[in-house]
């Protein structure tokens, strides 16, 4: 089972949380990723996400789909966040659920770990004296 | 044929527009029409990575385009 969203609003943990939480899940991990303030010692002063929406959905659903046939959880939640995100703010939210905790751990790893490969998300970071694509350059 | 392609995050700054229209033989290659963007666009060859998603799926490069395609340039991607 998984649910997807993609959407400019402020994303809520908590109910990204309650959506996992089922009797059986014994575990359940949440994966926050904020917007940080600094970039390799650059004050960072806020980021805008760009998304490639119809592909994007499938992507995170791919993932959800194959972390929860691969360490049989019980449900996946990713939710992503697009425009303009102010330092503190959510960035991701991805919340696994599982019998036990160690599955739910290894879930929300991989799939952070491959949403930053596969999901076609770009984000800019805005500075005091400029702007860049994250990873666009080797 | 003409293809439409779309753009997003620096690929899109490059092209200085979120679409381009290239002129490209029937049957061409993902591989021919990246050579043909990397030569009026030098700046793509810079970038750390350049995939085309064809119909919202990563195709490889020697995938065909036809004429109907949806054509997406995705530069490395930095979600999360």
């Amino acid at each position: 089972m998984e649910e997807i969203l993609i959407t400019s609003q402020r994303l809520d943990s908590k109910a990204c949380t309650e959506a996992v939480t089922f009797p059986g899940a014994g575990g359940i991990v949440v994966f926050v990723g904020t917007v940080r303030n600094e970039t390799r010692g650059k004050a960072v002063l806020q980021l805008e996400f760009e998304c490639y929406e119809k592909m994007a959905v499938k992507e995170l659903k791919k993932i959800a789909a194959e972390a929860t046939s691969r360490w049989n959880l019980l449900k996946m939640v990713i939710h992503h966040r697009t425009g303009r995100v102010p330092i503190g703010e959510e960035a991701v939210i991805i919340a696994a659920a599982a019998p036990h905790r160690k599955e739910a751990f290894q879930a929300c790893e991989y799939a952070i770990d491959t949403l930053k490969q596969t999901v076609p998300i770009w984000k800019k970071e805005f500075f005091e004296d400029g702007e860049v694509w994250v990873s666009a350059h080797p | 044929m003409n293809i439409t392609i779309q753009a997003f995050g620096i690929a899109k700054d490059i092209l200085s527009g979120s679409t381009t229209t290239l002129e490209v033989e029937e049957g061409s290659t993902v591989a021919e029409v990246k050579a043909i963007l990397a030569r009026q666009y030098p700046a793509f060859e810079k970038l750390a990575s350049l995939r085309l998603a064809v119909n919202a799926s990563y195709v490889s490069d020697d995938h065909r385009i036809s004429t109907n395609d949806e054509i997406v340039l995705i530069p490395p991607v930095s979600g999360g």
